[in-house]
């Protein structure tokens, strides 16, 4: 399968696998960043992949333009057989109180699609959500595969402080906020789990090709989850088996 | 919590106080790689070639971390005998009150106050200290990254009162300098070098013409993320946006009304704007050099002559590092000579003058 390679500047080459969002796009790009890093090429620094694009960023003193680009060509051959790899789709649960002082705009949500408050919650929590990429802001998830019946517009004029947890809804994406920033999406829950926090030592809890599932809880479950992290013994809920992901709806 | 990390053995703590911040001053070091994937902004300093010196200067590693002051200046007081450097933009240091040149290396006593002006030229100025800042290193860096609030000092600017401390130095004092022709790597070279790409499909071949062949202007929205250019609008050929991807430092993105952006270090890590070139990575330092209102034109090279000028870049820094370490940029170390006048032989021996 054709892959484009571009020059981003003279440290920086972007793979890009597809022009469009979708699970076989992202499938190839998870399986080539395995096999990029399995290859431990010296001179690569980091990997970015993002909804269709792998940024490569490397380190011109060690390996050179042309010679990282005839490395990467043996992606061209790959037959992108995702059930070579050897990480499957982890799963993460994230337990959200929603509505309340937790979730302001939840009525909104309901009212706006005509839907009940508990509807709201029942078809946000049934999906599982693929993470495409992180970015934005540390730890932010770019969440593929919300249900088109709660897709709700953004807020008409953003809010200066959204806390850090806040579970929202911005046209037919859902996401969380992984600290607190102004933001103009419909928040409509909350989770206790700081899904970034630069003090642990693994920062960012979630990374690209994982699931996201959503598990309703309420305020006094919500407290205890929140007292277990304050005291460090909470045990994030991460399943091996990442089920089936929904397909991003075409819009 | 920042204390104690780079303290061994039984050396007393040494420290400084900020007595006054001046308009921006941070923390960095060369930035925190690894990360971005999990939208973990690099950071890092902006222009990382005076940085490298003001280090070398001290006897850090290259890398160690400095102090970033943008364009007014901070005061600060040794609590401590400290060996420090200034290099970057002229902020016309002084020492106590005694002017101390910029690239040169400086022994402040107990008390002494290091003040910095505004900025005759230049934009950003970095002080380094023997040994290095002692901040505990976030994600493998002493980066402040100001929008998520951590790194560096409480993840924050300075302010008036912090006490910053200082690592152990085991280096020998000798007041060294960079001569001036070394103080930057490209001099005053008129135009900023960019790769074109990774997304110059995107515009029509009159806005690809308008990018290189137009001058553009610094706008006053400047800033450690990026810098917005003011000037003819970069027309694209159909729509300016993408699915969000990537971004590397010096990355030219030009949003829908055509006018570009160009990526700084403190950029977000990902961005959906199409970028109709990238500025190369030597460029970046006289760019983070430079003012609003200060014109700007690009000139286009290919990927490969942009790195053969990093490795140039880097063996000029690699010459300088070695120069101070075998003592040869020593202020004061006598220069021998062999004149010749009226027939006869002399073997002179000349000093230079520290300071004016």
């Amino acid at each position: 399968m054709k892959i484009e390679m571009k020059a981003s500047g003279d440290s920086g080459l972007i793979l890009v696998f597809g022009d469009s969002i979708s699970m076989e796009t992202n499938n190839r790009i998870r399986l080539a960043a395995a096999e990029i890093e399995a290859l431990g090429i010296e001179g690569i620094i980091e990997l970015v992949p993002a909804y269709c694009t792998i940024l490569v960023v490397y380190d011109p003193l060690k390996i050179g333009f042309e010679e990282l680009r005839k490395r990467l060509e043996f992606l061209e051959e790959s037959t992108g057989d995702v059930s070579t790899l050897a990480e499957k789709r982890k799963k993460c649960v994230l337990p959200v109180c929603y509505g309340g002082h937790n979730g302001h705009d939840l009525e909104n949500v309901a009212s706006h699609k005509g839907l009940t408050i508990q509807e709201v919650v029942e078809i946000h929590s049934d999906a599982n959500y693929v993470v495409y990429m992180i970015g934005f802001t540390p730890g932010f998830p770019y969440l593929g595969g919300m249900d088109e019946r709660i897709a709700t517009p953004r807020l008409l004029s953003p809010r200066e402080k959204i806390p850090a947890g806040s579970v929202g809804i911005a046209g037919s994406q859902t996401g969380v906020y992984p600290m607190q920033s102004p933001g103009g999406w419909q928040i409509i829950g909350r989770t206790p789990i700081r899904i970034f926090d630069p003090e642990r030592e693994n920062p960012a809890l979630l990374s690209a090709g994982m699931v996201v599932k959503f598990k309703p809880v309420d305020e006094k479950e919500y407290l205890e989850i929140e007292k277990l992290i304050d005291e460090g013994i909470y045990e994030f809920e991460i399943l091996d088996e990442g089920g089936e992901a929904c397909e991003e709806n075409q819009n | 919590m920042n204390s104690k990390f780079l303290m061994r053995g039984e050396r007393p703590v040494k420290k400084i106080r900020i007595e006054n911040p001046g308009l921006l001053t941070t923390i960095q070091d060369l930035g925190r790689y690894g990360f971005q994937k999990y939208g973990v902004s690099v950071s890092g300093a902006m222009d990382s070639y005076s940085m490298q010196l003001a280090n070398m200067l001290v006897g850090n590693s290259p890398g160690e971390a400095v102090l970033e002051c943008t364009l007014a200046g901070p005061a600060i007081e040794f609590l401590d005998e400290c060996v420090f450097s200034v290099a970057g933009a002229d902020m016309r240091p002084l020492l106590s009150g005694k002017r101390v040149p910029n690239h040169g290396s400086f022994k402040a006593a107990k008390g002494d106050v290091l003040r910095l002006q505004t900025a005759e030229s230049g934009m950003r100025a970095y002080v380094s200290f023997a040994g290095g800042i002692a901040v505990k290193p976030v994600m493998g860096s002493k980066s402040t990254y100001l929008k998520a609030g951590f790194g560096g000092f409480e993840g924050r600017k300075l302010k008036k009162g912090d006490c910053l401390e200082i690592g152990d130095s085991d280096f020998e004092f000798e007041s060294c300098y960079v001569p001036e022709a070394d103080a930057c790597f490209c001099g005053a070279k008129e135009k900023i070098r960019v790769v074109l790409g990774p997304e110059k499909e995107m515009f029509s071949d009159e806005g690809i013409r308008t990018f290189l062949e137009s001058g553009f202007e610094l706008s006053n929205q400047c800033d450690r993320m990026g810098y917005r250019l003011d000037g003819p609008a970069v027309m694209h050929s159909d729509g300016a946006d993408i699915l969000s991807g990537g971004i590397t430092l010096g990355a030219v993105q030009v949003p829908g009304h055509g006018h570009p952006i160009i990526m700084m270090a403190d950029r977000q890590t990902t961005g959906g704007y199409s970028k109709i070139a990238n500025v190369i990575t030597v460029d970046i330092d006289r760019l983070a050099q430079m003012r609003p209102g200060e014109k700007i034109r690009f000139e286009e090279v290919d990927p490969v002559a942009a790195q053969e000028l990093l490795k140039r870049r880097q063996k000029k820094l690699d010459e300088i590092e070695r120069g101070i370490r075998q003592g040869k940029m020593a202020y004061g170390s006598p220069k021998e000579y062999s004149v010749r006048l009226g027939g006869k032989n002399y073997e002179v021996s000349v000093r230079e003058a520290i300071g004016e």
